[in-house]
């Protein structure tokens, strides 16, 4: 039966080719327009770290008081080094790790070279295990690393790649600002996109990636600068990086691993512990005021996701929802032309239900034209957001079986959604009206 | 013409004519606003620098194992370095003029704060925001700064101090709109002002014209001009030099840099991002902006593409429906013309229920917009012209129809259906 509907279907979508093309061009283009924009959307809107992202919290101190906080009343997105180091020295959370964006330069051995700049992060020994880097050799450091200040450092596989032709280089030494540190690590391809762990600084995503890691007391120690913003509440009383430490601006970003609710409560109550505590040495002039969030949360407090991207998805979507009632409307008034055809065929005994069976085994045709267009545009157009989005976005966006797949259901769907009504209204034509008028 | 009969036409494929009009009320309704946010886009990109943009170009460069700067020695020896560099570059054939700098509009890398005229005022409530710009003598001519009071800097203002040192300068400049400000009646060349909450006085030596802030994002949008330049080098690990090159000799003086720069000191990174154009520094700053308007353009375009397209086909079918009245009608005495403006003033009457629809939907998306995310009220203009261009867009759509209809024979009339 299905294959006379087929048939049917193929016949009267020949008999009007105008019609049935503007059909499919219109499904085409509308669930293009809506899949390549959802494809930039999926990208931003990730979960860099699903398998572990609740179990990933940020904490913010109150360390500037009213006068620093936003409208919203929230405590600055960043720790200062006193507050940082005392969360460290304290360690209540199963890992955490303290971090600075650094951007050093590296010295090739080859002394015929020039001398490049990467940009990478200052993090404790915790970091690794903490965000489950991928290693391809060795590992990170140790805790009596972090402690001794040791000249050790995890390179990614780009620069190991570049520096020493992708072998195994632990054991090797890279000058790093004009300092030997010996490789214990390289990572595999890790370039999580958001950068999760500093989205203060990276503004979420972006193109590079993190070369290279060195112990956080070590670059403080040797006065390796800070790369990333830094963000003061009043002038620092002294001048330098020494004087940064000692004031209250703001340019460490934080994190810790707390597994569940409870412990996340103990730490939030660790937290407000700290602050009273502040306010009672009079430190702080204010009541604590502090957050706890987790990192999908903190992601979105954060607004990761580029408004841009959002409101792009939506008018993608009103333009696939316009293209639907277009459908809607071309099929209705073919449906509707074909009356004394479907009369005939209800005279001769052919049941309701057949009827629909045939007029959506027609829009479901229609359909899946429609989504094999789509297919080709939405390549297109995902191949062509690289030329207008930023290219830190536009990188991220690709074409993969799941957008095929979902780009040729919606197409389905979608149609046969839209020719629902012009096959109910098909389906209530009365064969005698029909035989009768003509 | 009588509308009567036009109505009782409509009535008799309702769901024909709700299906358009309310095709035709989305498509206003999001082409308005898609073209609103293009106009929005369109007017931050033309926005002016300030600059002479043309034959500018930055150079950012760091030293390896440069001195930290934290202490008075560490200091002197990176400002020699920077003093080196400042001399070979100045002296390339196809440099104009070299100036130290700290960022450049639309470059996204800034150092901004406050200005009061009481000294120690930290409460940021009553402040005036600002950008700083630290340079050296030649900043102002090499940038293309017009200087519209007061004088610029000369070799004798200019100081020098590390990175993180919050000396506040004695003297400054400031753009017109930071001078207007905080001094509207009367000049504000000789003035005194205090910088971040501090108690040292500091005094305007002159007012620019136009200078915009480094940062491009919205949250700049409230001080995109409020920039004071101090004359100031400042010593880091890392220094910015903007570079006019003569005219035409852009490029070339873009090449010359690195080995120049290699020579004086080869222990310094100079990688891809080193040697930038201000043409392309706009761009990329801009980037994200000109990819909205060209998405929001596309969607436009296929929306009314769809439209029009959907208008031309339910018509042709109307037509191809009616053929036998219009048979009757021509042969009652109805001319071409006749039939012609039956269609056109069927579409008119669809359409304008759609528009009036598709204006409050309109006005109602903007809102949601407006709430939602960073958005600014539409003005009643665009909707108007969309309202407009959307009529024009469904006569223009059913013409080709209609006159097929006008075409039709009164000897249609004696045929069967």
């Amino acid at each position: 039966m299905f294959a006379y509907y087929l048939e049917l279907a193929l016949r009267s979508l020949k008999r009007s080719p105008g019609l049935t093309i503007l059909m499919v061009l219109s499904i085409g283009f509308g669930v293009a327009a809506s899949m390549t924009t959802y494809s930039v959307f999926r990208a931003v809107s990730g979960d860099p770290i699903p398998w572990k992202s609740s179990q990933l919290f940020v904490p913010q101190i109150d360390m500037w008081g009213p006068t620093g906080r936003g409208d919203d009343g929230e405590p600055p997105v960043a720790m200062d080094y006193t507050d940082a180091m005392k969360l460290m020295r304290d360690h209540r959370a199963k890992l955490q790790s303290a971090m600075y964006q650094v951007s050093p330069s590296i010295v090739p051995a080859d002394a015929s070279k020039h001398p490049i700049n990467v940009s990478g992060h200052a993090v404790y020994s915790e970091f690794f295990p903490m965000l489950d880097v991928p290693f391809k050799y060795g590992n990170g450091w140790s805790a009596d690393d972090d402690e001794q200040r040791a000249a050790v450092v995890v390179i990614s596989s780009k620069l190991n790649e570049k520096l020493f032709g992708g072998a195994n280089s632990v054991g090797k030494t890279v000058n790093v600002e004009g300092k030997d540190y010996r490789v214990v690590g390289v990572t595999n391809d890790w370039n999580p996109q958001p950068r999760f762990y500093d989205v203060v600084n990276s503004g979420g995503f972006s193109t590079g990636l993190d070369d290279v890691f060195l112990p956080f007391e070590r670059a403080i120690a040797l006065s390796i600068p800070n790369d990333g913003n830094t963000n003061c509440n009043a002038i620092p009383a002294e001048s330098g990086f020494v004087g940064l430490q000692h004031s209250s601006c703001v340019w460490i970003a934080y994190m810790a691993e707390l597994d569940d609710a409870a412990t996340a409560s103990t730490y939030k109550a660790y937290l407000d512990g700290y602050a009273h505590q502040q306010q009672q040495s009079g430190r702080f002039a204010w009541a604590p005021n502090n957050r706890l969030r987790n990192l999908p949360d903190w992601l979105d407090s954060q607004h990761v996701v580029p408004s841009d991207t959002k409101v792009s998805l939506l008018v993608a979507l009103g333009l696939l929802i316009v293209c639907l009632v277009n459908t809607a409307g071309l099929l209705l008034a073919k449906f509707l032309r074909r009356s004394s055809e479907i009369g005939v065929r209800r005279a001769l005994g052919a049941q309701r239900l057949s009827i629909y069976a045939q007029f959506l085994t027609e829009a479901g045709m229609i359909g899946l034209a429609g989504g094999v267009l789509g297919l080709l545009l939405t390549g297109v157009g995902v191949a062509s957001v690289g030329w207008v989005l930023p290219k830190d976005i536009a990188a991220l966006a690709r074409v993969d079986l799941m957008l095929l797949a979902m780009t040729l259901l919606i197409a389905v769907v979608a149609t046969l959604l839209a020719g629902l009504y012009p096959t109910f209204r098909a389906a209530r034509v009365q064969p005698a009206w029909q035989l009768k008028s003509n | 013409m009588a509308l009567h009969p036009i109505l009782a036409a409509l009535r008799k494929h309702k769901s024909g004519v709700v299906l358009i009009s309310m095709q035709i009320a989305l498509t206003l309704a999001i082409v308005c606003n898609a073209i609103f946010i293009i106009g929005q886009r369109i007017d931050r990109v033309n926005r002016l620098t300030g600059l002479d943009e043309s034959n500018l170009f930055l150079v950012t460069q760091q030293w390896v194992g440069a001195p930290s700067g934290d202490d008075p020695a560490g200091v002197e020896k990176l400002d020699s370095m920077q003093k080196e560099d400042l001399v070979a570059l100045r002296t390339l054939p196809d440099v104009a003029s070299v100036a130290s700098i700290n960022s450049l509009p639309l470059l996204n890398s800034s150092s901004n704060g406050e200005i009061s005229l009481k000294p120690g005022a930290t409460e940021s409530k009553g402040n005036t925001r600002t950008t700083f710009y630290f340079g050296d003598e030649q900043m102002l001519s090499t940038l293309g700064l017009r200087l519209i009071a007061g004088r610029a800097f000369n070799t004798g203002d200019i100081q020098h101090h590390s990175f993180r040192d919050q000396t506040e300068p004695s003297i400054v400049i400031v753009t017109k709109p930071i001078a207007d400000k905080l001094f509207p009646q009367g000049s504000a060349v000789g003035k005194v002002m205090y910088l971040d909450g501090g108690t040292t006085p500091t005094t305007i030596i002159g007012v620019v014209e136009r200078l915009q802030v480094p940062g491009s994002g919205s949250w700049t949008n409230n001080f995109a001009y409020n920039a004071t330049l101090e004359p100031t080098r400042i010593d880091h690990n890392y220094a910015r030099y903007v570079v006019r090159a003569k005219p035409g000799r852009l490029e070339a003086a873009m090449r010359a840099i690195p080995p120049t720069l290699y020579k004086v000191n080869p222990l310094r990174v100079l990688d891809d991002d080193s040697v930038k154009s201000f043409a392309d520094i706009r761009a990329s700053a801009y980037r994200a902006d000109i990819g909205m308007a060209i998405l929001m353009g596309v969607v436009c375009l296929i929306l009314l593409g769809v439209t029009a397209a959907g208008i031309v086909g339910l018509t042709s079918f109307w037509v191809g429906q009616r053929h036998r009245q219009i048979g009757v009608r021509r042969a009652l005495g109805a001319r071409k013309i006749d039939i012609l403006h039956y269609f056109q003033i069927e579409n008119l009457m669809i359409a304008g229920i759609g528009a009036v629809i598709g204006v409050l939907l309109a006005l109602g998306l903007n809102a949601w917009l407006m709430q939602h995310f960073e958005m600014d009220r539409i003005p009643l203009a665009y909707v108007l012209v969309g309202l407009v261009a959307l009529m024009i867009l469904g006569q223009v759509a059913v013409f080709v129809p209609a006159r097929r209809a006008s075409n039709v024979s009164p000897v249609e009339a004696t045929r069967a259906a």
